[in-house]
């Protein structure tokens, strides 16, 4: 038998696959064939390294090589340098961008100096799709811990540990399956929430293509606690390589018992089903997501009952989102002790957050709460793209606020960022620079929030639309001071009267805007301007008559023939006709074209 | 019990547990304002969506309001019903529901009757903050032949898909959309006639606003009575004369028969006729049809399907059509009091009258709507011309007295005409639920058996529970009897002798709460469920009232079959007294 020397890891995540890493993978496996190493060498797709703005990545095991942003074509110089000739291929290293020297370990990178992995430990590391290399990495010795406790004693561990709900309210999770544990019935059910719809979030969807198992053995962990036999996981048709790698865990699981009946030579049967949603973020709302897997349109109902007491097709029944139960594992395997000793007094463990926006350093992170916010955006985010100036970070997603300059050094966990009027959310994390005008962004949170309100109570379903018509308004440069308390009182009100988390969370964006960014809410209303010159009709072009050279290249640009004026005379565009389109700008050689 | 003590506007309040904020404050005179939600507590119909958010009230300690209607008192809470905080959030959002709400309230047809409107008043409601261009949500119209559809004014209360799909299990209306245009519709905006809509009208008796409505057919009932070359007569249904009253003031339970009598005379209808005598009618043919089956069935004949069904309610036919086609040939087969009183008013009455059929207009007075469905299906039309022409509902025939300038509480006590108007206490009963089956057993009875009736009212087939059941002593024959009204609870019935779970010989089906009484065209009960209760006692002191109780008693009825029938179930009784039925099935 021949054995494996090394080992080529492929990112396989949604990202990298996107920018051909399938591809790359046929070109790696072709080239070990040609050169007659395709026993001594493996090439395994694993799930998301998290540095998505390098992606695709390659990890040389066991050697810990680090590449980035690979191509097909960059597969014979791996297979022939480094694999062949022991040779690091120096142009696909990741480049420190302070030193600009080459770094070859991934751990020397500030993108993970600062992270500590537990919901992301396998992804990267294993092939999702084969549960032998989970269980190598420890997978399902939780289970058989936790199959030798009594249901309480586990509950106790897990509510030790002082793990909160990662999907975004922040309930402590071990009383959730006290709860749920001491209402009896004839069945219950364990539901994952994989119904991850922030904008720009991406959380879940790595952890369940990169280590579906530790998903499907936390549920598992759950049902024995609670004392449920079926789980469900309820997770969004868009997200189709997590449902198939899914599959594929649970199926294995079945096989090798650790999914059925008997589990692991205890009277524990245990079985999981996969429930698709059709795109709602709505859904994500543990009652509105139990209503649409009853086939029932996806909207919320009133708490109580909560589900742990009537859930789905009322029985009681635990929903967890991924994240959270992907530490479950962990915890019983590192102790209670271990995990409660990382993060906050009150917010233990680590968060994952995709960091999106203008940052360098896009991608998925963990980090031990209690990290701040200037550590996630300038140490491990890289900074600002272009060398801009912050300006705010916008966290939780449509239900979060936009933090600014003076927040950067709050530490990250729950309680803070409610008291600074924004929340954890599920970890979506946008960087906003100069650029941005913040009254543009609250609107497109908002434009969000309208698209995505079920519409059964009328704060949420007509307020929110009016607060979306009222900030376009003021976009528009129509705005007048009256708007301006319109929308801090339907604010107030929408969070005081809607329904369920959505609505009563979705005048954060506006609220925390208007709180930290007035002056540019004033600026658009009062000046007529937009600071950031985004807002199309609050921003004119006009051409400068003394760098003017009568070229004629805007005149002839422009899609509307707003611009007129002879050759080599100055040129002026008309304004009437201008649709802002900013062509003649960046046409310009002279620099005569001005945004006022 | 267990109770619980707590304190609303600082008054202390002891209530039940599992009372909710709304209800214990009622307790003690508070009445927080709500819109969506709705309590028949006498039918045990409950539609509680906490979705407008109107009866948000503060309590101590929690973070935002809660929804009264739905959040269960607590020990110690401490309540708060009126707090700036509170009256500015209900306005606030009335506001918002009043901008997305057309505002041609002064000729919407729920105008004065509309839940929205007195809200919007009770609150002060002033202005609306105009944005520029605001959206509002419109939708395509739909008007089918009882019912009509404006989403326009659609408030997302909820309370008509109650109805249809929880009470009525018939699943015509359901949300779609989201956000902004969610609104309630047929699956795929269909039409409602072309949906499982069986045309009960519970969506329109409970719709808050003008957003579900009857087809107004008074103006064609106007033009005909205007025109010199019809003759236009009228009957009116047995629950009308029960619940018209509320219409002009009086007290729910106040019978109006004669002061109806009066107004449709003064209404200029040529003769002023009684749907109950269609009703003992009914009874003749029907009861002939379930003595036949119950004989041939007892004497063995394994042919004959049991249990009879009744067939006088017309959402209910729609109903098994849709949903039991398998059953059509078990109901039975005798049309409704509306339909059997246009078949002889337009052959035996216009013979008399020497009239030509098209030239008698029939205008039946219903509490139901479904009725304007029924008397246009093409089974009940000869040549074209319908048996009854116009069917309109009591709220309907309130407005044409009003619009007339007939001051109704003062108009004298009036007789019906005949030969169409005379009528027994049997058929008055046919007004509630469980009151044709009883109708049915008095005659019945004193035919199977060929004696007499010591006592005539059988109670134990009265009463509002959803179903009831009861074994009637024929002689030694025990005759098993079910009873339910509501189409869900019809549906279990049927579901029950399906699975074996019931045996019964004959069932009364009625789709509306309570059976007519509670029909959809009739005054709106604003979700007052004890005017139901009130409308239900005053049929039954009618019936006591009544010299001849019994259906086969009514002389004008035997006078019918004499003159022109014949007997029950005779080839001239099954040509005009009894239809046939459809499958319907959708999917």
């Amino acid at each position: 038998m021949v054995q494996v020397k090394m080992h080529l890891l492929v990112c396989g995540g949604t990202g990298c696959r996107a920018s051909e890493s399938k591809r790359l993978v046929d070109e790696l496996n072709a080239q070990l064939q040609a050169n007659g190493l395709a026993d001594e060498v493996k090439v395994v797709i694993t799930g998301c390294f998290g540095f998505c703005e390098k992606g695709p990545i390659v990890k040389v095991i066991p050697d810990n090589t680090f590449y980035t942003k690979v191509k097909p074509e960059d597969a014979e110089e791996i297979v022939k340098e480094h694999v062949l000739k022991g040779r690091k291929v120096t142009r696909l290293l990741y480049e420190d961008p302070e030193t600009k020297t080459h770094v070859s370990d991934s751990k020397h990178m500030e993108f993970y100096q600062k992270q500590v992995r537990i919901a992301l430990r396998n992804c990267g590391f294993i092939d999702p799709e084969n549960i032998e290399e989970y269980i190598v990495r420890d997978g399902y010795a939780a289970l058989g811990k936790v199959l030798a406790m009594t249901p309480a004693e586990a509950i106790d561990i897990v509510k030790k540990s002082g793990l909160r709900g990662r999907g975004g309210a922040g309930f402590p999770t071990g009383l959730k399956w006290e709860i749920a544990s001491k209402n009896k019935a004839d069945q219950k059910y364990v539901v994952c929430n994989a119904d991850e719809g922030d904008p720009g979030a991406f959380m879940d969807r790595s952890i369940l293509e990169g280590d579906p198992n530790s998903i499907v053995e936390a549920m598992a962990i759950c049902g024995y606690c609670i004392g449920a036999t079926k789980g469900l996981i309820y997770i969004r048709a868009e997200y189709p390589l997590a449902i198939k790698r899914l599959q594929v865990a649970i199926g294995q699981a079945r096989e090798f018992g650790l999914l059925g009946n008997n589990m692991l030579g205890s009277d524990f049967n245990f079985d999981i089903e996969l429930r698709y949603g059709a795109g709602a973020f709505v859904c994500g709302e543990e009652t509105a997501l139990i209503h649409s897997m009853e086939g029932k349109r996806g909207e919320p109902t009133i708490k109580p009952p909560f589900p742990a007491e009537a859930g789905f097709l009322g029985k009681p029944s635990n929903v967890n989102n991924v994240e959270t139960f992907a530490n479950i594992p962990a915890i019983f395997l590192k102790g209670w002790e271990w995990f409660s000793s990382i993060g906050t007094e009150k917010s233990k463990g680590t968060k994952v957050f995709a960091l999106a926006g203008k940052i360098n350093n896009v991608g998925l992170i963990e980090v031990p709460m209690g990290t701040t916010l200037r550590e996630v955006i300038f140490e491990i985010g890289g900074g600002i793209k272009g060398g801009k100036k912050f300006k705010a970070v916008q966290t939780g997603g449509p239900s979060g606020g936009c933090l600014t300059e003076a927040h950067l050094d709050t530490p990250i966990d729950y309680d803070n960022l409610i008291a600074a009027g924004s929340m954890m959310g599920s970890g979506g994390m946008i960087v906003m620079d100069e650029d941005d005008c913040m009254v543009s962004v609250a609107k497109f949170y908002l434009d969000f929030i309208v698209g995505e309100s079920c519409g059964k109570c009328a704060p949420c379903r007509i307020g929110n639309k009016r607060m979306h018509e009222t900030l376009e308004k003021i976009c528009q440069g129509k705005g007048t001071m009256e708007d301006l308390d319109y929308l801090d009182n339907l604010s107030k009100v929408i969070k005081d009267t809607a329904l369920c988390g959505l609505g009563q969370t979705s005048p954060n964006p506006v609220l925390s805007t208007m709180q930290y960014f007035r002056d540019e809410y004033l600026a658009h209303v009062i000046d007529k301007k937009c600071p950031a010159g985004r807002c199309k009709a609050l921003k004119s072009y006009v051409i400068n008559a003394d760098k003017c050279m009568g070229c004629t290249l805007c005149a002839k640009n422009c899609p509307v023939s707003a611009i007129t004026g002879d050759k080599k005379v100055p040129h002026v565009i008309d304004q009437a006709k201008c649709i802002k389109c900013g062509t003649c700008y960046e046409k310009c050689k002279f620099g005569a074209i001005e945004i006022r | 019990m267990e109770t619980i003590k707590l304190t609303i506007d600082n008054t202390p309040v002891e209530t039940e547990k599992g009372t909710t904020i709304y209800q214990a404050a009622k307790k003690v005179g508070i009445n927080i304002p709500a819109l969506c939600y709705m309590n028949l507590e006498h039918l045990g119909i409950k539609n509680c969506p906490g979705a407008c958010r109107i009866c948000v009230v503060d309590v101590a300690g929690r973070r935002n309001l809660a929804p009264s209607c739905s959040t269960a008192c607590m020990e110690g809470m401490v309540v708060k019903t009126n707090t700036p905080r509170v009256l500015n959030a209900r306005k606030t959002v009335m506001e918002l529901i009043l901008s997305d709400h057309p505002k041609d309230c002064l000729i919407c047809p729920a105008n004065g009757q509309c839940e929205l409107q007195a809200l919007a008043a009770t609150l002060g409601v002033r202005e609306i903050h105009a944005v520029e261009n605001a959206a509002v949500s419109t939708y395509r119209k739909d008007a089918s032949p009882s019912l009509k559809r404006d989403m326009d004014k659609c408030i997302m209360c909820r309370r008509c898909e109650t109805m249809c799909n929880d009470v009525q299990t018939v699943g015509a209306l359901s949300a779609i959309n989201r956000g902004f245009m969610a609104v309630v519709s047929p699956a795929f905006e269909q039409d409602l006639i072309n949906s499982p809509c069986t045309f009960c009208g519970q969506c329109v008796a409970v719709c808050p606003t003008g957003a579900l409505t009857e087809v107004d057919d008074t103006p064609k009932v106007i033009r005909a009575l205007a025109d010199p070359t019809k003759t236009v007569v009228v009957q009116t249904a047995p629950a009308v004369r029960a619940a018209l009253g509320e219409e002009f003031g009086l007290k729910p339970g106040t019978r109006v028969t004669g002061k109806m009598a009066a107004a449709l005379r003064r209404l200029g209808f040529d003769k002023v006729f009684d749907t109950d005598f269609a009703a003992d009618l009914t009874i003749m043919e029907e009861g002939t049809e379930l003595l036949t089956r119950l004989s041939k069935f007892l004497g063995g004949d394994k042919s004959v399907r049991l249990p009879i069904m009744t067939s006088c309610c017309p959402a209910w036919v729609n109903f098994f059509e849709t949903y039991y086609p398998e059953m059509l040939d078990v109901p039975s087969t005798a049309k409704s009091p509306q339909q059997m009183f246009g078949a002889i008013a337009k052959t035996y009455f216009a013979d008399k009258m020497k009239v030509n059929r098209k030239d008698l207009v029939v205008v039946s007075v219903m509490p139901c709507l479904a009725k304007k469905y029924e008397c246009q299906r093409n089974e009940f039309k000869v040549d074209g011309n319908p048996d009854v022409d116009y069917a309109i509902s009591t709220r309907e025939l309130a407005h044409l007295i009003k619009m007339a300038n007939i001051d109704f509480n003062s108009l004298p006590d009036e007789d019906f005409d005949q030969p169409l108007g005379e009528s027994t206490g049997a058929a008055v009963i046919f007004g509630t639920t469980g009151g044709v089956i009883e109708a049915a057993v008095r005659t019945a009875y004193e035919i199977f058996t060929g004696k007499k009736l010591d006592k005539i009212d059988f109670t134990e087939l009265r009463g509002l529970e959803g179903i009831r059941t009861a074994s009637i002593d024929f002689n030694g024959t025990m005759i098993n009897i079910g009873i339910a009204h509501q189409l869900g609870n019809a549906r279990k019935l049927l579901d029950g002798i399906r699975s074996g779970m019931y045996n019964f010989h004959a069932i009364e089906i009625m789709a509306c709460p309570g059976g007519c009484i509670g029909g959809a065209g009739q005054p709106y009960h604003h979700g007052h469920s004890e005017i139901i209760s009130a409308r239900h006692n005053a049929i039954y002191k009618e019936d006591e009232e009544k010299t001849i109780r019994k259906s086969h008693e009514n002389p004008y009825i035997i006078k019918l079959y004499e003159e022109f029938l014949g007997k029950p179930m005779s080839e001239m009784s099954h040509h005009l007294l009894h239809t046939h039925y459809f499958d319907k099935h959708k999917v």
